[in-house]
């Protein structure tokens, strides 16, 4: 027989192994009573010799093999009897597990989605990002360098390890089906859905002879707008679809969920097509680049073949490419900074599955130590350490799954709102959903736990002094088991001081950076991306008259008192950045200090309510014809000129792209958190430059004027006044569009929005901790008191009274809550630390909140341990001298 | 409880092994057996025979039957298999090398004390 043959007939296993001893005890009994032992003796000295039957019986048990599946399948009906027996128990231990579970499964859902899944294209570890590389770029403040088209054409022909394809973002307005609508295109080579290995939804990819110039203008649709404007209707594949006044033919559709540098693009069209001048230098790296390896083909290989290409490309074109080369990395989703914040809520929502696990684990040491003499009898019956330690180890296996499968459930249903809940949009949110990674460490969490909180007990298990046991009844040993149990209650309640304090300064810094100036006036003003009819972008002194006209019919509108335009505004939309000099002594270009660019027109600075602090702001003096004017903040002027005067002074800034790169600073402004109130004082580039539109030369203005917003400030609530500017703005043809319409207070209040969340999950979190806390005080105490009891009765016969009998339990709480708070407090400052490095904007630990975060703490837990004091107060004498 | 057995580790299985492979015999019949053949210089722990026994048939070195015994009752009957002869013969083997090694041991530490 194999081992599942002797699993599968255990019955008869069991029926021979009965019959085989008793065949023994029979002979080896007659035997005796042939030579004369008196029968009743014969059987004892037959028993004693085998060593007691059903000792052997175990050890025959042993032998066999079979025993771990046996005594796992025993052990599971015995553990999901005692569940049933102590229903209350149970739900309150699966609950408070599948609380745990659940939340951290959450959590873990995000984080997986967001950052550990690999990216949604077949053999992803087989793609890489092509970065051009400079020792002039500064990838610290700007990030990786993008490639410049023609570089990107010779870098394409000339790679035997690498497949590329590019693709340049734009963005235009498209019109042909109902209103004109602004969208984000990307411009893209043919062979870029064949490098990723993706198919389209729908129609075909573009062909290699559409991507160049001069051929047939084709589209592809991104699934959403398809969807959004189409309603999934595939009679848009060969219609005509106008973009900035140019006919496209529809010819395939993305699909769904498709990505482009981490945003779905609206529309596609193929990058061969564009004739825009900058597309022509090398001087200027918009196309980002993604490429596969080729079979067989290692990344180091791909780089040094990469390596080889840029020098020879240096040597051919010296004033453009001297040190320049290309770079590789894997191609990794963009996900922005979320990173710390998610890992932060996932550590803190781990602690709270640490307390629920603390609290199930007191609950179970209390339950082993009422089961004491049941176990003594187990081991009277022949059960060994380890077969009990297995046996409650089940036991809690079985608790932490349960709870488990009730937390994947609850976490199933919860992500979801989660991630609504998440303030903006979370990157890759589409990724976001539960799999085997998901699963596996929702399991993971629960046997750990599981483990966790049923060792303490399982290793409690008595052995020794087994007849104290089963005379004594158990309160014997009750002593040792309270610093077990206490340490659970302080462990709570030090994890439940760490939740609770970084929640409080949470709090606070949310209060100190909500208490910041912004630097403006951000009441009644509404910022709103703008389209020009695209008629009128071709012809620079067209489009700005149209920008003139626009300023002008918006300030006629009811309601609106002063009207400007504006490139990037305040609260991290958008930012242009340059390096500036205070002589023409320049040095290279690494070197220069960095500020913000704004364009701006004339009103600017009205709409804002920015404070003039020196000179004057830009007006009609300011034109083409004039020395280019700029104005500083406080914090360039402070930088650069420290107590002298700026006004009058100048700026170089060599990389404007203007004939000269002379500027006069004609005033100083009051500087603005342009990077948000909890972001500005850590930003990297603080300083800020304003420049006047009307300056701009002829070859910015296209570029510049699709970038362009207006601000408005309004007399009334501004987004009432939106239907109004709407209608004023359309334009003769009726094609200019209002776009990503928003208020600045909506701006400012969001760009708290991230450490508003954190506070709400913490808050929530350190309730949590509390409510549980107190559970766990509170049973342990009532378990404690409980055994207390004959005591205490003792106690009051003497002539305690209950007072004194209230005050025995509360000091002993008493200690517990002591030293908790002493072991949170050292645990919150290290955590407060940990916040400071993750959020932005955090205010340090300081003594306030402790003061006001931990009473809190110790009233919620006196109050729970002043229960069972109460009920110990009130025990009669007589009865419990007379209990046990 | 009895004392444990006053047996070197692993020999109740050499012995057993021996017994049984005298011919097919039930547990009973074993633990007479040894008693006999060991005149009461080693105790035979009845209670360690019969996991032993069960250790053995399911290492596969012994294979059991049931049959009748002469009085007519049934019996689990242990013989010994190919496996289990030749596990008999290499344990033994090295058992005798092992006593005869200690034997000289022994007397060697005798001479010198004289």
């Amino acid at each position: 027989m194999n081992w599942w043959q002797r699993l599968l007939r255990r019955p008869e296993m069991e029926e021979k192994l009965d019959k085989e001893l008793q065949f023994h005890l029979d002979q080896h009994t007659n035997d005796l009573i042939v030579r004369g032992v008196s029968p009743s003796e014969a059987r004892r000295r037959a028993r004693m010799s085998i060593g007691g039957p059903e000792q052997a019986k175990e050890e025959c048990r042993d032998a066999r093999g079979t025993r771990w599946v046996e005594d796992f399948w025993q052990d599971f009906r015995y553990a999901m009897r005692m569940l049933r027996q102590r229903p209350g128990f149970a739900a309150v231990a699966i609950l408070t597990l599948a609380l745990g579970v659940g939340a951290s499964t959450v959590m873990f859902t995000v984080v997986n989605g967001v950052l550990l899944r690999p990216l949604p294209y077949p053999q992803p570890d087989r793609l890489v990002a092509v970065h051009g590389h400079s020792d002039g770029w500064r990838t610290d403040l700007f990030g990786e360098q993008n490639v410049a088209y023609p570089d990107f054409l010779d870098c394409q022909r000339g790679s035997r390890s690498l497949t590329m394809a590019g693709s340049l973002f734009d963005g235009g307005t498209i019109s042909g089906s109902g209103l004109p609508e602004y969208v984000d295109f990307q411009e893209i080579t043919s062979n870029l859905f064949s490098v990723l290995q993706v198919s389209l939804a729908q129609g075909r990819a573009f062909l290699p002879e559409e991507d160049r110039t001069g051929a047939a203008p084709v589209m592809i649709l991104g699934y959403s707008f398809w969807q959004r404007h189409f309603g999934g209707r595939l009679d848009v594949l060969g219609a005509s679809l106008s973009l900035d006044d140019k006919l496209y033919t529809v010819v395939g559709i993305a699909p769904p969920g498709f990505r482009l540098r981490d945003s779905e693009p609206d529309v596609m069209t193929p990058l061969g097509q564009d004739t825009a001048r900058f597309l022509q230098s090398r001087n200027a790296h918009p196309i980002g680049v993604v490429a596969r390896l080729q079979p067989g083909a290692t990344i180091a290989a791909a780089q040094a073949e990469m390596h080889l290409i840029g020098r020879d490309l240096a040597e051919q074109y010296k004033d453009t490419n001297v040190d320049r080369s290309f770079v590789l990395q894997r191609l990794r989703p963009n996900i922005g900074d979320v990173g710390p914040t998610l890992w932060l809520l996932l550590g803190a929502v781990g602690l709270v599955l640490l307390i629920a696990c603390a609290n199930v684990a007191s609950l179970l040491l209390a339950r082993a130590i009422s089961r004491e003499r049941e176990l003594a009898m187990r081991v009277a019956l022949g059960a060994g350490r380890g077969r009990l330690v297995r046996q409650c180890l089940t036991e809690s296996a079985v608790l932490g799954l349960s709870g488990g499968v009730l937390g994947v459930g609850l976490a199933a249903w919860g992500f979801r709102p989660f991630v609504a809940l998440w303030p903006g949009t979370l990157p890759r949110v589409e990724e976001v959903q539960l799999d085997w990674r998901v699963l596996l460490f929702a399991l993971l969490v629960s046997l750990l736990s599981g483990f966790l909180f049923g060792l303490a007990p399982a290793l409690r298990a008595p052995v020794h002094k087994l007849g104290e046991v089963l005379r004594g009844g158990g309160r014997g040993v009750a002593g040792s088991s309270r610093r077990l149990h206490s340490s659970f209650v302080v462990s709570e309640l030090a994890i439940a001081v760490v939740l609770l304090v970084s929640a409080g300064l949470l709090g606070r810094t949310l209060l100190h950076l909500s208490s910041l100036d912004p630097g403006m006036n951000v009441r009644n003003v509404l910022v709103t991306r703008m389209a020009l009819s695209p008629s009128t972008l071709a012809d620079p002194a067209k489009t700005r008259a149209a920008w003139k006209d626009v300023l002008e019919r918006a300030r006629r509108v009811p309601g609106v008192q002063s009207v400007a335009t504006v490139d990037t505004f305040p609260m991290r939309e958008g930012d242009n950045e340059q390096g500036y000099w205070t002589s023409a002594d320049l040095p290279p270009s690494n070197k220069l200090p960095f500020a913000l660019m704004t364009c701006v027109s004339p009103d600017y600075l009205k709409v804002m309510g920015i404070s003039l602090r020196k000179g004057r702001f830009f007006d009609d003096r300011d034109s083409l014809t004039t020395t280019p004017a700029v104005v500083i903040d406080e914090v360039l002027a402070q930088n650069a000129f420290g107590n002298q005067d700026p006004v009058g002074k100048r700026l170089w800034i060599p990389e404007m792209g203007y004939a000269s790169n002379v500027f006069e600073i004609v005033g100083v402004v009051g500087h603005v958190r342009h990077w948000g109130l909890a972001g500005d004082d850590q930003a990297r580039i603080r300083a800020q430059i304003y420049y006047p539109f009307s300056q701009l030369p002829d070859g910015l203005v296209h570029r510049w004027s699709q970038l362009m917003s207006i601000a408005v400030r309004t007399e009334i609530p501004p987004l009432a006044e939106v239907a109004s500017l709407r209608s004023e703005l359309k334009g003769s043809a009726g094609d200019q569009v209002l776009y990503q319409v928003r208020t600045m207070e909506q701006l400012v209040s969001d760009s708290l929005a991230r450490q508003r969340f954190i506070l709400l999950l913490f808050g929530i979190f350190a309730g949590l901790a509390l409510v549980l806390a107190c559970i766990g005080i509170y049973g342990v105490l009532a378990y404690l008191t409980g055994q207390r009891v004959p005591e205490i009765g003792i106690r009051m016969a003497l002539g305690a009274r209950p007072n004194n009998v209230i005050w025995l339990v509360l000091r002993q709480s008493l200690a517990m809550i002591l030293i908790g708070i002493a072991l949170g407090t050292a645990a919150a400052l290290a955590a407060s630390r940990v916040l400071q490095r993750l959020v932005e904007g955090m205010q340090p630990a300081e003594i306030s909140t402790f003061a006001i975060t931990i009473p809190v703490l110790v009233l919620a837990a006196m109050f729970a341990s002043f229960l069972p004091a109460r009920r110990a107060s009130r025990v009669d004498p007589v009865i419990a001298l007379r209990q046990d | 409880m009895n004392p444990k057995s006053d047996l070197p580790q692993g020999t109740l299985d050499l012995l057993i092994l021996k017994v049984v492979a005298l011919g097919p015999v039930h547990g009973y019949a074993i633990a007479q057996r040894l008693e006999q053949v060991s005149q009461h210089v080693v105790q035979v722990p009845q209670g360690s025979l019969y996991p032993a026994l069960h250790r053995l048939e399911n290492r596969g070195l012994l294979a059991a039957d049931w049959k009748d015994t002469e009085t007519g009752r049934e019996a689990k009957f242990y013989r010994l298999t190919a496996k289990g002869r030749a596990q008999l013969e290499t344990e033994a083997e090295s058992w005798e090398r092992l006593t005869q090694a200690v034997a000289l041991i022994l007397k060697l530490s005798a001479g010198g004390a004289e």
